[in-house]
């Protein structure tokens, strides 16, 4: 009846699950009374969890990525305290397969449930308002995409209570991965968790795709188009052409976990090696996909706070694209030592050293933007700065392994752990957390607090560097990677170095919820009336905060880049339109709720073999989207009499806000172009 | 699975045109680029397949191959099959931009018909290699076998309870524009399926065969 689901799958025995059981569970019923006690659920239902506009989708995703975070730090700072302890005699606090888990769930956590949310909740928020459109394509193509991936965070999170992860590292390499060496659910909640929201991602791909070339506002060319918008397209390329392969990889792997087909294993015929080539011809591409997007908000943000505009614009867009044909011709990096031959290995490094010549490119054309600006240290732009420093020096580490002689020594080593959490650390954690500071406003209508903010970058910072040098010294010492003990005590003092420098990061973390609540509380005091708190160049900044629901009541007219910044100086900026139209947008649909909910039930059926659960799950997906296929009342109108309301009130504030401020927010002295 | 995202007109047709004026962001123009760009993420996936069969043609692993498998007069049947549901299609479609709704569910219904017969042999192919002891975990070839042919087939069963449903709407609605575009979507999914069906033909059942 239920599969290989019986009592014995909740984990009593390890403590420390249990505790977290017990936390989750009263946290959990603690937040459901609430939510009933003050009569949110209808508030949430019909304003956010129905809702398709992008906005609020875009929010959604950050705050889900948000609470992951804590739960893949959680992960972290478990590791690191084991690996503190666990030297010589003492055998630390967690058994090996529980640390096994702690190290892939962390992995798959940061990358699938953090790292790709923050970018798609970025891109879902920015991209609609810098190109000038009221929606993406596919509105409710964005809603399901989110809930499948949701359907992934929750597979997730129950494993920890219900079963147990894979204890195979992020990417479960065969045969390890295979049923002969991990018989238990841990892989099939990866797999399935992954195939949910890596289903999502490839929609939100397609439909970002689409919205970027059909959707901007008349007279945005393609090389009119904001930074961002560009390392969004970008990346969304990438997303449809690196998915699909994800996709394929992992049905091959659980046709051999469920199938008893022979892909991956050790005997009749498997190859295995097979698999580590499709997973990296995916996941060389995921690396840019998170990390170019980031690229685009740090331009935004050089840009904007050095009161000029970006240097190189047109080196950035080629720098970007080259980036983005080249990453998938150095997937190989990954595994030199799996013994390709010589010449097949000197390619790849050729090619990966050839890779870091945009993205130098791009560091080049920020610091020009920087230079002779009149830089203004805000929050952003101390977390972009950051960024230039920490990442050049994950580059060259990188550089440095690309030399294949060196990667033999290098390979699996925990200087590999420090290179590569020093890219995506410095430069997508850098990047997303210096974007939520930047288009917060936009976002909520207020600011957010400067000095928690910085407090928090401080901590980051310093935390990073604590917590990985020690790692880059004992990888050269040859520490390998994934070690839950380790015999050389001279290690030891290293490691515990490193793990200081997570609780500095602990306290970045902290910093950063605090900054929330000290923002939210003092919102009053910190709103932004203008719409344009740091004197922006792009269409966003142009229309209120946080952002009327339809975006733009007229539709902007672009004659070239930094639009808005060009009207503010000629004066022309905040101009209201003789009259106002009637607006079409989506209506709002829980069809998306459904299917996800379908999803989690189909994905947690297979997990336990529970088929006929599996079969409803399944067929719960498709009516639910047939039935939507039936559904034809999608759309509707807002009057214009409703918009000019909106508008009027808006330019009212304006008004209001212009007359009380002595200096003007945006220093009007006209930028000669360099 | 037909492709409810989007909802309404043909109308204003070009990205620049989506100004305050009708329906702009449900306009066909946009559907069609999504579902090319759709398209084109399915023959990654079928890339991927092909090229691990690629890899696994020869890890027989002392299991039967190919040349003692495949029976090509019966596959000929089977394509012949998928490929005159094609043609059909290309008719029901004809009929449609005719406006000729009762011709374009005859037509539609014919391919139905040639398509479920494109997977019936499919199946019965499937059960005798399993019922001969070459299933799909005899050997690594088999596994890469059967999974990309039989994606296809999971794709073109997809694709029929795509026209099912798409015969009954054009049944209720008639010949709106949403019920076209979608229409001229499922064209394009099946002719792809039939692209690929050719590529699986060369590659696995005549390249097999040699």
């Amino acid at each position: 009846m239920f599969g290989k689901l019986t009592l014995d799958a909740i984990p009593y025995h390890e403590p420390i699950v249990m505790v977290t059981l017990a936390a989750v569970l009263l946290g959990g019923l603690a937040m459901l009374a609430a939510l009933t006690k003050f009569r949110l659920w209808g508030y949430l239902w019909k304003e956010w969890f129905t809702s398709v506009d992008h906005k609020k989708i875009g929010i959604m995703y950050i705050i889900v990525a948000l609470v992951m975070l804590l739960r893949g730090f959680a992960d972290a700072l478990m590791m690191r305290l084991q690996q503190a302890t666990a030297a010589a005699d003492s055998a630390g606090y967690l058994p090996p397969h529980h640390f096994d888990q702690v190290f892939t769930a962390h992995g798959v956590i940061m990358i699938f449930f953090v790292a790709m949310p923050l970018i798609t909740g970025l891109m879902n928020l920015v991209v609609p308002l810098q190109i000038g459109a009221r929606d993406v394509a596919y509105p409710f193509l964005n809603s399901l995409s989110f809930w499948l991936f949701l359907s992934g965070v929750f597979l997730v999170m129950v494993s920890l209570f219900v079963g147990d992860f894979a204890a195979t590292g992020w990417l479960a390499y065969p045969p390890l991965s295979g049923l002969d060496y991990s018989p238990t659910v841990g892989v099939d909640y990866y797999i399935w968790a992954l195939q949910l929201s890596g289903l999502g991602t490839t929609l939100s791909g397609i439909n970002f795709i689409v919205t970027i070339m059909k959707m901007r506002t008349p007279g945005m060319t393609l090389m009119k188009m904001p930074v961002f918008t560009w390392t969004a397209l970008v990346t969304n390329i990438l997303i449809v052409a690196a998915f699909p392969i994800l996709t394929v990889t992992l049905a091959l792997l659980t046709a051999d976990r469920y199938l008893g087909m022979h892909f991956f294993t050790n005997d009749l015929g498997g190859n295995a090696m097979m698999y580590v080539n499709l997973i990296w011809i995916w996941g060389h591409p995921e690396v840019y996909i998170l990390v170019l997007p980031c690229f685009g908000a740090y331009s935004e943000i050089v840009a904007t706070f050095s009161k000029k505009p970006l240097f190189g614009y047109k080196s950035m867009v080629y720098a970007t694209s080259a980036i983005g044909v080249l990453s998938f011709l150095v997937w190989l990096h990954h595994f030199f030592t799996m013994g390709s031959g010589a010449n097949v290995n000197a390619f790849f490094g050729i090619m990966t050293m050839i890779i870091s010549v945009p993205t130098g490119a791009k560091l080049f054309n920020w610091l020009f933007t920087m230079y002779r600006g009149r830089v203004e240290m805000t929050v952003p732009m101390l977390w972009t700065i950051g960024f230039m420093v920490t990442f050049v020096v994950g580059g060259v580490t990188g550089v440095l392994m690309a030399v294949p002689g060196a990667d033999f020594v290098l390979h699996n080593s925990v200087f590999l752990i420090a290179h590569f959490h020093n890219v995506i650390i410095g430069g997508v954690v850098f990047g997303c957390l210096a974007a939520i500071n930047y288009w917060f406003p936009k976002a909520f209508g207020f600011r957010l607090n400067e000095a928690w903010g910085k407090a928090s970058f401080w901590c980051w910072l310093v935390g990073f560097y604590v917590a990985f040098v020690p790692l880059y010294i004992l990888g050269l010492k040859g520490m390998t990677r994934r070690m839950n003990h380790y015999a050389n005590p001279d290690w030891q003092p290293y490691l515990i170095v490193a793990a200081i420098g997570a609780a500095i990061i602990a306290a970045g973390i902290f910093c950063i919820l605090v900054q929330f609540y000290v923002s939210v509380r003092d919102r009053k005091k910190l709103t932004d009336p203008s719409g344009d708190p740091w004197g922006g160049r792009t269409l966003e900044w142009s229309i209120s905060s946080p952002a009327p629901f339809y975006n733009f009541a007229t539709l902007p007219q672009v004659r070239e880049l930094d639009q808005f910044w060009e009207d503010k100086q000629n004066g022309v900026a905040y101009v209201q339109p003789a009259k106002y139209e009637d607006i079409h947008m989506p209506r709002n649909t829980g069809v998306g709720v459904v299917m996800g909910a379908f999803g989690t039930v189909l994905g947690f059926a297979l997990v336990w073999h529970i088929w006929w659960m599996a079969a409803i799950g399944l067929l719960g997906m498709i009516a639910s989207f047939i039935v939507r296929a039936y559904d034809r009342d999608v759309d509707y109108w807002v009057p214009a009499a409703e918009v000019e309301r909106i508008e009027r009130s808006r330019h009212a504030q304006l008004k209001q806000f212009q007359t009380t401020q002595v200096a003007p927010v945006a220093a009007p002295q006209r930028q000669k172009v360099a | 699975m037909s492709s409810p995202a989007v909802s309404a007109t043909h109308g204003a047709l070009d990205g620049v045109s989506h100004g305050g004026d009708a329906h702009h962001h449900d306009d066909g123009s946009k559907t069609l680029l999504g579902f090319w760009i759709y398209l084109m993420s399915d023959c990654l996936i079928f890339s991927g397949l092909f090229a691990t069969f690629a890899v696994l043609a020869n890890a027989t692993a002392g299991g039967p191959t190919g040349k003692e498998l495949f029976e090509l007069p019966y596959v000929l049947g089977e394509t012949m099959l998928l490929l005159i549901s094609s043609v059909t299609f290309g008719m029901a479609m004809l009929a449609m931009h005719a406006g000729k709704k009762n011709q374009l569910l005859a037509w539609l219904a014919v391919t139905f018909v040639f398509g479920a017969g494109f997977i019936g042999m499919e199946v019965h192919e499937f059960a005798k290699l399993i019922a001969d002891g070459a299933g799909p975990s005899r050997s690594a070839f088999l596994s890469s076998y059967f999974t990309l042919v039989g994606t296809h087939g999971l794709h073109v069963t997809c694709g029929l309870i795509w026209l099912v449903v798409m015969m009954d709407q054009m049944r209720r609605y008639g010949l709106t524009d949403a019920t076209r575009r979608r229409l001229s979507c499922l064209s394009l999914f099946w002719h792809f399926l039939d692209i690929v069906w050719i590529c699986v033909f060369t590659f696995v059942y005549l390249r097999g065969a040699i």
